[in-house]
């Protein structure tokens, strides 16, 4: 190998096989993804962050916070449920069907089933038995769902009701997918049961809101100054080991309310054909439509 | 230098030389070519001391996160980048491209061509990455991985690049050796390599931006591309020159280092989408099979490296560049094993987004790339400047410090990962309770990342003390000659 040519060509194509199959082809896969409907209903999915969004956005990258949190929810797989909708008016058909499919089966069980106590009757199978039970179960005269369960540990956190795909992302600029979590994903903060106040707080000082937080308080974010004639509305209510001298305020710059904004549009949880997903309320409509487990055992559809 | 004056390869045509084109000791001679060189290495050497600092400021905040953290050009999310990219742009790409140049005019025979322009593009791209670093401090970074520098920094970088690349392209077209060394074959891919992954990458992300996830997709090319094509190539190009250079035994197999070439070139440059990326499923499938893949060239290079050496590890004791050198090889050994243990699903579900992925980046980048760029300063800077020494105790405390702070530094890093990654994979373990459990290793690279700072601070006085002795000696007959025209003014002056 000693023509300086042959050494140019060949590490060319390898270069452009690769620039080819990673730079332009998601392009062409995913670089032209539009708006959809999602799964189940007419909402239009993803919908553009709101302005103030999408400065939270740029504060985020100014800060580097892509370096401790991630925002891509992973998941290892999907189970299913097989849950009875309605146990119909063959009850003793139905409890048949069901002794059948579940090996654990026994009276109390049963009772409670036929009480209404008791819905599922399968829990964590594949695709196809849930699809064997359900007509089972139809064919003794009941009605049955199938739900869909995501798995995986971040799931499991809390951090999705789904896997994370292309179009969570579709009008950010930067995407920040993030490689470390240094801190826990946010690809569903806005999801989670956080106020602003606590969002503020936990800028300022993460240790007043989450005990041993590794992560650095972002006090320049903020204003300390002293109470002009009346108190600021927006001045942090901090906890009374953290309290300030009487006079004095902390009140977040416009940075750190659009911050908070941001955080909060995070919301990566529509179902979409390509990820299906738990739909939060139950219905009864055909098995296809998938449900909340979650909320199956304590709350009988609706007939 | 007695071995240089054998050929510059005493390799695999050893005494089959005629004696054409320039004596290793013209080639060094040249002053332009010195100073260019120079220039690139302390400059270098600066940026990988701030880096390392800033790298360990970064992870002083894991032991007490108040600190310095009410500056916010030193919170955590601008420091961590700014020391990354002060290391890759700053110390790596122009360490690496002053090596490379060096083993361009010995392997080629010939004088570097248009120095002239080094010493310009180093001006040049110094002043970009000082930009740069400045605009990711001050919150102006673009918030994609190892492309922080905005874009009124990148452009300058990209022309210093291609003055650089000229003049190595000229470099190469002069040479005087028809038949190419491996480390020829890398140096010249790298060489078209950079601008174009550069290019691409800043363009997508940075200017017209594409839109969505492919932007994900764009920059883990690019980032991949970079670690293992463009540092893996210099990387070995320096060993594959270095190491039969100093032990004087030729190089093991041409045909292995040519296996390794091709193969690193076509399934290295896929690497990069991890498993469970938001893309089509092919592309992380197939930068996974191309991940295991790379497993390949990776054990072709252990081949050919041990059998080169062949058990004749006496050298080491005096030459410390070979150690440094030895250090990079083993490093990238081990690091390539990991990216490919890295990809298989089962390992990567439980290491990705863990203090593992930092492990392997630290590896590859300070283990390797940055072990192998000392190892070959050391080797040359004395050939550029023979008037001049290097203090050889500071080279020592360099390599213990930069050994030592390495194997601190990834060994509990990794381990940290491990731990995070198997407590993560359950759920009824708290985030915090993970987060808790890194925390005693992460004391372990804190102190990691102070020897390497300190080893890096030892390069920066040693390179400074010689290019210091360097200029006195150029200066001394100019001031004594004017010294004796002009008495009286220079006697006030001084």
């Amino acid at each position: 190998m000693n023509r300086g040519p042959i050494l140019f060509i060949g590490a060319f194509l390898a270069l452009a096989s690769s620039w080819f199959g990673l730079v332009l082809r998601p392009q062409i896969e995913v670089g032209q993804l539009q708006q959809t409907n999602t799964v189940g209903s007419a909402e239009t999915y993803p919908v553009a962050r709101p302005g103030l969004a999408n400065q939270g956005l740029q504060v985020y990258r100014a800060n580097g916070c892509v370096h401790c949190h991630s925002q891509c929810v992973r998941q290892s797989g999907v189970t299913f449920d097989v849950v009875l909708a309605n146990l119909g008016t063959n009850q003793a058909e139905v409890v048949a069907v069901i002794e059948k499919l579940r090996p654990d089966f026994n009276v109390v069980y049963a009772r409670k089933l036929v009480e209404g106590k008791v819905r599922d009757v399968l829990h964590g199978v594949t695709k196809a038995e849930a699809d064997a039970a359900q007509k089972a179960l139809e064919a003794g005269g009941a009605r049955a769902q199938i739900q869909l369960v995501a798995l995986g540990p971040d799931i499991a956190r809390g951090w999705g009701n789904r896997r994370s795909v292309a179009a969570d992302y579709l009008f950010d600029y930067p995407v920040q997918l993030g490689s470390q979590r240094i801190g826990p994903d946010l690809a569903n903060i806005g999801l989670r049961p956080r106020t602003d106040d606590w969002h503020l707080l936990h800028f300022y000082d993460p240790r007043t809101v989450v005990e041993g937080s590794t992560m650095p308080p972002h006090r320049y974010l903020f204003e300390k100054r002293k109470v002009a004639d009346v108190p600021s509305p927006d001045a942090l209510k901090l906890p009374a080991q953290f309290a300030l001298p009487s006079g004095w305020e902390i009140v977040p710059k416009p940075e750190a309310m659009a911050l908070v904004a941001y955080l909060n549009s995070l919301k990566a949880d529509a179902p979409l054909f390509e990820a299906p997903a738990p739909l939060p309320s139950a219905t009864t409509q055909p098995s296809a439509v998938v449900n909340a487990t979650s909320t199956s055992n304590t709350n009988p559809p609706a007939k | 230098m007695s071995a240089a004056s054998a050929p510059a390869q005493p390799v695999f045509n050893a005494g089959t030389r005629a004696s054409a084109g320039e004596t290793p000791a013209e080639i060094d001679a040249s002053a332009p070519a010195t100073a260019g060189l120079l220039l690139l290495f302390v400059c270098a050497a600066g940026w990988i001391a701030l880096g390392s600092a800033l790298s360990l400021i970064a992870s002083i905040k894991f032991h007490s996160a108040s600190f310095l953290a009410d500056l916010p050009w030193l919170t955590y999310g601008r420091v961590h980048p700014a020391s990354l990219n002060a290391i890759l742009y700053g110390f790596a790409v122009p360490a690496g491209s002053g090596v490379a140049l060096w083993l361009s005019c010995r392997l080629g025979r010939t004088k570097l061509a248009w120095p002239g322009l080094v010493v310009l593009a180093s001006l040049f791209w110094n002043l970009g990455v000082a930009i740069g670093l400045v605009a990711i401090l001050a919150g102006d970074g673009t918030g994609l991985e190892w492309l922080e520098m905005p874009r009124y920094a990148s452009p300058i970088l990209f022309t210093a690049y291609a003055l650089l690349g000229v003049s190595g392209l000229a470099t190469f077209h002069r040479k005087q050796e028809r038949e190419l060394f491996p480390s020829q074959w890398f140096i010249v891919a790298a060489a078209f390599w950079f601008p174009w992954i550069y290019s691409t990458a800043n363009l997508l992300l940075v200017f017209t931006p594409v839109r969505g996830v492919a932007q994900a997709a764009v920059n883990w090319w690019y980032v991949n591309n970079l670690a293992t094509i463009w540092l893996g190539f210099i990387g070995l190009a320096t060993i594959f020159y270095l190491l039969p250079k100093i032990t004087a035994r030729p190089l093991h197999s041409r045909y292995l280092a040519m296996f390794s070439f091709w193969t690193l070139a076509l399934f290295g440059s896929w690497i990069g989408v991890p498993s469970g990326a938001p893309l089509p499923a092919w592309m992380p499938a197939v930068s996974t099979a191309c991940a295991v893949l790379t497993a390949i060239p990776v054990l072709a290079v252990a081949v050919n490296c041990r059998k080169t050496m062949a058990g004749n590890y006496s050298k080491l004791k005096t030459d410390v560049a070979l150690r440094f050198i030895i250090f990079g090889a083993v490093a990238w050994v081990v690091a390539g094993l990991a990216t490919a243990a890295q990809a298989l699903p089962a390992v990567s579900t439980v290491v990705q987004f863990t203090w593992f992925t930092a492990a392997q980046t630290q590896l590859a980048l300070i283990g390797f790339f940055a072990m192998t760029m000392f190892g070959a300063i050391y080797h040359i800077v004395p050939r550029l400047v023979p008037s001049a020494s290097l203090c050889r105790k500071m080279i020592r405390l360099h390599f213990w410090c930069a050994t030592f702070g390495t194997v601190f530094l990834v060994i509990p890093l990794a381990a940290a990962g491990i731990r995070e990654g198997l407590a993560l994979g359950n759920a009824d373990i708290t985030f915090m309770q993970a987060v808790k459990l890194t925390l005693p290793f992460l004391r372990f690279s804190t102190f990691g990342e102070l020897l390497i700072t300190i080893g890096n601070v030892t390069l920066v006085l040693n390179l400074v003390g010689l290019a210091a002795s360097c200029c006195r000696a150029w200066l001394a007959p100019k001031l004594a000659a004017a010294r004796a025209e002009q008495p009286s003014r220079l006697e006030v002056a001084t």
